[in-house]
């Protein structure tokens, strides 16, 4: 187990380092100067170099790649070209409120997604079945921004029930993880289905129907902890589409997390916060699928770290 | 959205009178009003903030020596009590205000105004406003980092400042008031270092008493303000990361007082046919134009019939429908409220077949194909393709290049890009003089590698009488020195190195509580509204 944890993480920060080279590429060879976005328009061009030089920025690529990395390494992730501020402060500031959106969209989505997929697989071919399906496609395609924007409008101008975006209390949650709860649910809804199409089919189910378990027990007892393996695979999944989702969301909602500081960060050329946003969204990504195969085994044991 | 480069010192459209308060509403004294904002404002350092957001932040945090008659662009004193200019235009001497005091506390001395000048040129400060001091004498030493300090600024004792200039500049003055050269206490700034832009210290007329990164900043009334009863306001808080959709909502919803990035385009029908809604709207001009450049360096463009031709076949009011008529029809560079704007003179007359005349004369008559850049927002590709169509009216082909502005700016910088339509990237004044809008956008010095003369124009006789203009500096001679002005961008026309398209309108929308002249609403250079001298009425 300890030598499987040692191995993985050996492999999550070559995919970090990987990650953050194929970044820093991008950005480099982006037909956007970063110095201009600094220096302003009115800049002469003794300006212009005289940023350049001392944002080592007229440094040949990998002497500039190799200082991020001698920096990061240290711990510091540089300071913002722009805001000046040092982006390790930028992102703990905003990494609580993604944190909190993170388990809280999660959680809706498992509890849309999941009840609904189980509902969808035991009434297989019916109408239900089809309607359902229908749904979780509908939802998965439907557009953030829209979602997000009508669920705003019903319930928070029109009903009032909710406060018009913003961040602090329980209330000011609701809206955006409902919105990427009832989006993501699709995902979690269509792989229940099909998990659980097979489990029910399998033979300790006719075992346990066979020795006169109601159907309820079979379902929730039997059936249910089998077909869940895939569910917990798809989180980890999920969190990589979560970080590409809360742009939007975080935007709309006035949410501040890491994905409206990457936005604004991305009109602005600010490469150091682009650089950090990346890395610690790759992080996330990286940790949540290590647990995610931590914890397959714990529920199935005929799973072998290896 | 013009929130990167663009900066504001704005004039009104419409000859608003001088700011008045005797003739306004009584003002009243108190209360919080919250302003909304996509971004988070990117610093508060008045050497480093140059996007339209921060200006006016900056400008209610600090002062400089020149200021504005609030809702104007008329120049007034500021931390000086007065002036004086040698009669060779070379010598500016300012006599500083008696006590004045920072917000920490301490007495404003001539030595902070001399320590904030080196500072923003100082190269290791990296203020992307350094280029606007190039006339004071020393200047090149000190930004090319050769000398520690300026040699042509001095305090000769601790209420005066000496300015030598290298050459006679008229627009001196109005550099005296943009936020560069805004006065910082140097032991604050040495104490917070890089951070100073989030923890700001000034002299202005409120102070920053809380910034949480991603949410909000709350600014407070300077009890010790030095214009005795300013600002009305107790607070003001500045609320960051809302979508201006979701900030008119919330605006509808009595919420927000100020909505700061405006009404969205796609909300701008709707809310202007509501009555209710319209009377909270405050319209006025900015000193912006938006303009097609088309480079002269590269055929078919540098035959000037063919620019021409150009300039006839922009059928401007229909472009200004696709924007839900929020501008005016642009004949000249200037916008119609910068002083040396030349009335009476219409422009290049909408012309099809006048245009296709030229075109032939020019050798083109069975037109040509060419690529249009223009930035990847709404409304700039709708723009686009109307230009589009009325140059294919003409048998031009140009097929558009829609990019992330960055790219565009880059594209324009390096001579990439045959035409460029400007929106989104346009030129908005920094102060209200017409010699900000040659220089970097029309003159030699911006047609450079990186420069933002896109058009790469460069007329060195032109250059010459700029340099001339500016240096009429006694204000006796104002009306000559802006006929000079007026000839230089008559004769920019003639050359048509632009297509000048439309001057956008300005809308402020605020709650129904806020009081106050309107002027202060769309104040010429406190976008969105004049944070010191708005209060609320209940």
């Amino acid at each position: 187990m300890a030598a499987y944890i040692l191995r993985r993480l050996v492999q999550s920060a070559l995919i970090l380092l990987g990650v953050s080279f194929i970044t820093f590429v991008l950005l480099y060879v982006l037909p956007a100067d970063p110095v201009r976005q600094i220096a302003g328009r009115s800049a002469t061009a003794a300006t212009v170099e005289s940023i350049r030089q001392q944002l080592g920025l007229d440094q040949p690529f990998l002497v500039q790649y190799g200082n991020y990395l001698w920096n990061l390494v240290q711990g510091d992730f540089g300071r913002s070209y722009l805001q000046k501020t040092e982006v390790a402060e930028l992102l703990v500031s905003r990494l609580p409120a993604t944190l909190l959106l993170l388990v809280a969209a999660i959680g809706c989505e498992l509890l849309i997604g999941l009840p609904l997929g189980i509902i969808a697989a035991l009434n297989r071919g019916k109408a239900i079945d089809n309607g359902l399906m229908l749904t979780s496609f509908l939802t998965v395609s439907a557009p953030q921004f829209v979602v997000a924007l009508l669920l705003l409008f019903v319930f928070a101008v029109k009903l009032g029930w909710f406060p018009i975006g913003g961040y602090g209390t329980f209330a000011h949650l609701v809206l955006p993880a409902l919105t990427l709860g009832i989006l993501g649910s699709g995902w979690y809804s269509r792989i229940m289905r099909s998990s659980m199409v097979d489990v029910l089919r399998a033979d300790f189910i006719r075992t346990a129907r066979a020795k006169g378990l109601g159907r309820r027990k079979v379902i929730l007892g039997h059936a249910l902890p089998n077909a869940i393996l895939p569910i917990i695979a798809m989180i980890g999944i999920d969190i990589g589409l979560f970080m590409s989702g809360i742009v939007v969301v975080e935007s709309v909602f006035g949410w501040p997390g890491i994905g409206q500081l990457a936005w604004q960060a991305i009109q602005r050329v600010d490469i150091p916060i682009i650089m950090g946003v990346t890395l610690v969204s790759a992080c996330g990504i990286v940790i949540g699928n290590l647990i995610a195969d931590l914890i397959s085994p714990l529920i199935d044991p005929r799973i072998k770290l290896r | 959205m013009k929130k990167l480069i663009l900066s504001t010192a704005l004039a009104t459209l419409m000859a608003l009178p001088a700011f008045a308060p005797a003739q306004a509403q009584e003002p009243k004294h108190g209360g919080n009003m919250v302003v909304t904002y996509k971004d988070d404002v990117a610093t508060l350092d008045p050497a480093i903030g140059y996007d339209w957001q921060n200006w006016s932040m900056i400008k209610s945090v600090f002062d400089g020596l020149m200021d504005y008659e609030p809702g104007t662009t008329n120049l007034r004193p500021g931390l000086a009590e007065s002036y004086e200019i040698s009669d060779d235009g070379l010598t500016y001497t300012f006599k500083l205000r008696p006590g004045v005091k920072f917000h920490n506390g301490r007495a404003l001395v001539a030595d902070d105004v001399v320590y904030s000048i080196n500072r923003v040129i100082n190269p290791a400060t990296q203020s992307p406003g350094q280029g606007f001091f190039g006339m004071i004498d020393g200047y090149d030493a000190a930004a090319e980092g050769k000398a520690e300090t300026v040699s042509g600024v001095s305090a000769p004792d601790a209420s005066t400042i000496v300015f030598k200039l290298s050459r006679p500049d008229a627009t001196f003055l109005h550099i005296m008031a943009l936020n560069f050269s805004f006065v910082v206490p140097k032991e604050a700034v040495e104490e917070a270092g890089a951070d100073f832009g989030k923890k700001p210290v000034g002299t202005g007329a409120f102070k920053l008493s809380e910034w949480t990164l991603g949410q909000r900043l709350v600014f407070e009334k300077n009890a010790d303000y030095w214009i005795s009863g300013v600002p009305y306001l107790d607070s003001f808080t500045v609320e960051v990361g809302q979508e201006p959709v979701v900030a008119l909502l919330r605006a509808q919803n009595g919420e927000v007082d100020i909505p700061g990035d405006g009404i969205p385009p796609a909300k701008f029908v709707e809310v202007m046919k509501d009555e209710a809604q319209k009377s909270l709207v405050v319209e006025g001009g900015q000193l912006h134009t938006g303009y097609i450049t088309m480079n002269v360096t590269k055929a078919p463009f540098d035959k000037v019939e063919v620019r021409r031709a150009v300039n006839m076949a922009i059928n401007k009011d229909r472009i200004i429908q696709v924007i839900n008529g929020r501008a005016v029809p642009a004949t000249q560079p200037l916008p119609p409220s910068m002083p040396g704007y030349t009335k009476g003179y219409d422009g290049y007359k909408f012309d099809q077949d006048g245009a296709k005349k030229l075109l032939s004369e020019a050798g083109y008559a069975d037109g040509f194909e060419t690529e249009l850049f223009v930035m990847n927002t709404d409304p700039n590709p709708r723009i686009a393709q109307a230009i589009q169509q009325d140059l294919k009216a003409i048998g031009i082909n140009a097929s558009i290049k829609s990019l992330a502005q960055a790219n565009v700016i880059e594209a324009g910088g390096a001579g990439n890009a045959p035409m460029i339509w400007s929106g989104g990237m346009a030129w908005i004044a920094d102060f209200p003089d017409p010699a900000n809008f040659y220089g970097p956008i029309l003159g030699c010095s911006g047609a450079v590698e990186g420069g933002w003369n896109w058009a790469k124009y460069c007329n060195a006789d032109l250059d010459k009488l700029a340099a001339e203009a500016d240096s009429i500096v006694d204000p006796a001679k104002a009306d000559e020195r802006l006929a000079k002005w007026s000839e230089i961008y008559m004769k920019v026309m003639e050359d048509a190195p632009w297509a000048p398209v439309f001057n956008e309108q300005r809308y402020t929308m605020k709650s129904a509580r806020m009081g106050g002249d309107n002027a202060l609403y769309v104040d010429p250079v406190s976008i969105p509204v004049n944070y010191d001298y708005v209060f609320i009425k209940e």
